[in-house]
């Protein structure tokens, strides 16, 4: 090949690489990119209740309830004003308990209940998901520590 | 109260102080071409990897004798901590680890400036130069922003302790042979700049280039690797990759690193792909430089994001932009002056590295795009996302499949002409075997198979295959092989192995939740799990609930598991430790959940076929690397370069060497 075939061909690779990609990353980001809510979104209402999202917000005190011996819980999510019940099957992670900050993802069932496929808490206790510290600022409360 | 700890603090403006004469003295004198300047670089990078090194073992005397009037120590440390973790302790947080990482940048250029003897003074000096403005930045900050010496008044009784997910073995090697890596990558950036500087880029560059490149690259694999194995077994619940933010920023120059050295080899062989070889060695390691970036201003969420500053990110900001900036201007007046004519044919090695290098470039493009991706959303106020694993899983997938297919053809291809048709016919049976293996084998192994999964093991076993073959040809026929070839096509098989084992655990891989009771045997996966026994114990800075798990298959005793629940006692915090029981064809794993009422606990039991692979595979990889690195070519154009240099000394009669080594 001479220098300009050269040329052409890296240059041709590239704009067809580029646009493959691209397209391939549009559809990929469309589907699998989660929204975030806010808890006050979803009691008015605003919340799509077709598509998965992701929420946050505080554990609430004493909120947690299982049937004993099953993996199926409950419990409830608060932004200090608004509150959505959870449930989910499974584990939870280690952090998990009253007050702390977790998101969750998933989507709202008919009863406005929201089901999670997955809770995550993070691995430091005195760690508040950006999320829900914005959250929680929205409301009025200062989540500081 | 020792006074340590200010010692600590002076040796580290002493080795600022040293940093800013490597950094200065040496490009100036490469410059104007004056030796005597130029003579500062060694002794100054020697001298200031021992001032850091001073520094260093200072901090880590504070963690080991518990000096909590140090506020470092006091958070992140504990008495009761075990010493072997009050040493990783040191950098199990931010300013410890910004430490960590000057020493390492230190001993690297040490190593340039004991190794690169062969090299002209002026290119030895110009290296050395950017080495020296790079530890200025990185000293600056660390003094200004993240000073590990800061006095707590009062003093602590006792420390905060170490955050328990960190305190594991794994994690005491793991971030070192990441920083090692990464920083590594400065050398080759301080290559490339040096070249622009001069002007001179010429194959002789690329050979000196190229072994430190390979250097840093193994290191990353290895750190990467230990990092996947840690999430497995310690957070993961048995994910071994999350595309966590941070795993992306070390993932990234891993790519860009991977690229650079397959274009250094053209550059070296053929004097080829010069300017694209530098802009891969400044994206390499601005990439670090971002990943560093994104980690510690907070920007980005992650598991492994240490407490946050908006003046730190605001400083490694502008570091970075400097740095970029300055390198691509350089660039942009260098680069159109360097590109060698010089012609290759379509199917030739050239082709395939060149393949290589855009889809590498792509795959390294489409992480850094999904992983800003959040922050531009939230920019523009459309909203907070997060993008989830399967999107980054489908957009690396799709440049890394052509790239394991190519991988087998281009490694037999010879340079300039290309001999496609003959490498596609000497190696018909093996590509026919990967086929039938790869579309059969998961049918009969697991009973099921898809268009994805077959083309995943077909790809990896054809890679491995492919690199199998050609040195088991040369071994029978008694022919010699070159290192560098050897350490190519190990490094390839460990790829394919790594390809293997990672199709293999996504597409077979068994996780199921559960709630298991004594006398309540569950199953999953065609493993029998049954409770035999809960027992407490007591750590040495935690206690414990270890569950007693009997695995069984068919009836037959498979395993005893032993995961545990701790609780460590400073943080009040609960850890999961997994049982496992590992074999090369499959890990069995059992995590305990939580207690659900009526002596029943949840728990998570996974099987995951082949997935000791992955590290494996990373491993040969690594190994391969060095092999390369060791090539005769690397070390004997040692006494090459001396005689140049002594001729070189004969022009120039003025210099005076010096030699501090």
């Amino acid at each position: 090949m001479t220098p300009k075939q050269q040329r052409m061909l890296s240059v041709g690779m590239l704009v067809v690489g580029i646009a493959v990609v691209s397209a391939f990353t549009i559809g990929a980001f469309r589907e699998g990119t989660g929204f975030y809510y806010e808890l006050d979104e979803i009691a008015n209402g605003t919340a799509p209740l077709d598509r998965s999202i992701r929420v946050g917000g505080l554990v609430q005190e004493g909120s947690l309830l299982r049937e004993a011996g099953s993996l199926t819980l409950q419990f409830t999510l608060t932004d200090t004003v608004n509150t959505l019940k959870v449930l989910y099957t499974g584990v939870l992670p280690d952090l998990f308990r009253d007050g702390q900050g977790i998101i969750a993802n998933g989507h709202i069932n008919n009863e406005g209940v929201f089901v999670a496929e997955e809770v995550l808490a993070k691995h430091d206790e005195d760690y508040m998901p950006p999320e829900v510290a914005d959250s929680l600022e929205r409301q009025g409360y200062k989540a500081d520590e | 109260m020792s006074i340590l700890p200010e010692l600590g603090q002076i040796a580290l403006l002493i080795a600022l102080a040293l940093a800013a004469l490597q950094g200065v003295l040496p490009l100036v004198g490469a410059h104007r071409g004056d030796p005597a300047m130029m003579s500062f670089a060694r002794p100054a990078a020697l001298a200031q990897f021992g001032f850091v090194l001073i520094a260093f073992l200072i901090l880590v005397n504070a963690f080991v004798s518990n000096d909590f009037s140090l506020q470092y120590v006091a958070n992140n440390s504990n008495s009761q901590l075990p010493v072997q973790f009050r040493v990783a302790a040191v950098w199990g947080a931010h300013e410890g680890s910004m430490l960590l990482w000057i020493l390492i940048l230190t001993v690297w250029t040490s190593a340039v400036a004991l190794r690169s003897h062969s090299l002209p003074l002026e290119m030895a000096s110009r290296v050395l130069g950017v080495l020296g403005l790079l530890s200025v930045g990185t000293l600056l900050f660390t003094l200004f922003t993240s000073n590990p010496f800061l006095r707590l008044q009062p003093a602590a009784r006792d420390g905060a302790d170490l955050n328990p997910l960190l305190q594991d073995p794994a994690l005491i090697i793991h971030p070192p042979m990441l920083y090692v890596g990464y920083v590594g990558l400065s050398v080759a950036f301080a290559f490339a700049i040096a070249a622009m500087l001069s002007g001179q880029l010429d194959r002789q560059w690329a050979r000196w280039t190229r072994p430190w490149v390979t250097a840093a690259w193994v290191f990353l694999t290895l750190g990467i690797s230990l990092g996947s194995w840690w999430a497995y077994y310690e957070l993961g619940w048995g994910g071994w990759w999350f595309w966590d933010p941070v795993e992306n920023a070390s993932f990234m120059p891993w790519l860009a690193a991977t690229a650079l050295f397959h274009s250094l080899a053209v550059t070296e062989t053929r004097g080829l792909f010069k300017s694209w070889t530098l802009l891969l060695a400044i994206m390499a390691f601005s990439l670090s430089l971002l990943g560093t970036f994104l980690v510690r201003s907070g920007i980005l969420v992650s598991v492994h994001a240490f407490a946050s500053d908006p003046a730190r990110g605001y400083f490694i900001l502008v570091f970075l932009l400097l740095v970029i900036g300055v390198a691509l201007a350089l660039y942009a007046w260098r680069a159109p002056s360097l590109d060698t004519q010089a012609g290759f044919q379509a199917t030739s090695r050239e082709t395939f590295l060149l393949l290589n290098n855009v889809l590498l470039v792509i795959a390294a493009s489409l992480i850094l795009i999904g992983t800003l991706y959040p922050l531009f959303v939230e920019a523009l106020g459309m909203g907070k996302v997060s993008v989830g694993k399967e999107v980054f899983e489908l957009v690396f997938i799709i440049p890394m499949l052509p790239l394991l297919l190519l991988i087998g053809i281009g490694m037999h291809s010879s340079w300039r002409t290309g001999n496609l048709a003959s490498v596609l016919r000497d190696y018909r049976w093996l590509i026919a075997a990967s086929l039938l293996v790869g579309v059969v084998g998961p049918l009969l192994v697991f009973g099921s198979n898809s268009v994805l999964t077959a083309c995943g093991i077909v790809a990896a076993l054809w890679v491995m295959l492919a690199s199998a073959g050609a040195p088991l040809k040369l071994v029978r026929q008694g022919k010699p092989m070159t290192r560098a070839a050897a350490g190519m096509h190990l490094a390839h098989f460990g790829v394919g192995l790594f390809a293997l084992g990672a199709t293999v655990v996504s597409s077979f891989g068994i996780e199921a939740d559960r709630s298991i009771a004594a006398g309540k045997p569950v199953t999953a996966a065609g493993y029998t799990f049954e409770l035999k026994s809960l027992e407490e114990g007591q750590g040495p800075n935690y206690a414990f609930l270890q569950g007693v798990i009997e695995v069984t298959r068919d009836g037959e005793p498979v395993a005893t598991l032993f995961p545990q629940k701790r609780r460590y006692r400073q943080q009040e915090s609960l850890m999961t430790e997994a049982g496992i029981d590992g074999r090369i064809s499959r890990d069995v794993f059992v995590a305990l959940g939580d207690a659900l009422g009526n002596d029943a606990w949840s728990v998570r039991l996974q099987y995951k076929p082949l997935i000791r692979l992955i590290w494996l595979g990373t491993i040969v990889m690594a190994l391969g690397g060095l092999l390369a690195m060791s090539d005769r070519r690397y070390r004997v154009h040692v006494k090459a370069g001396a005689a140049k240099r002594t001729e070189e000394a004969a022009v120039v009669p003025a210099v005076t060497v010096t030699d501090s080594a």
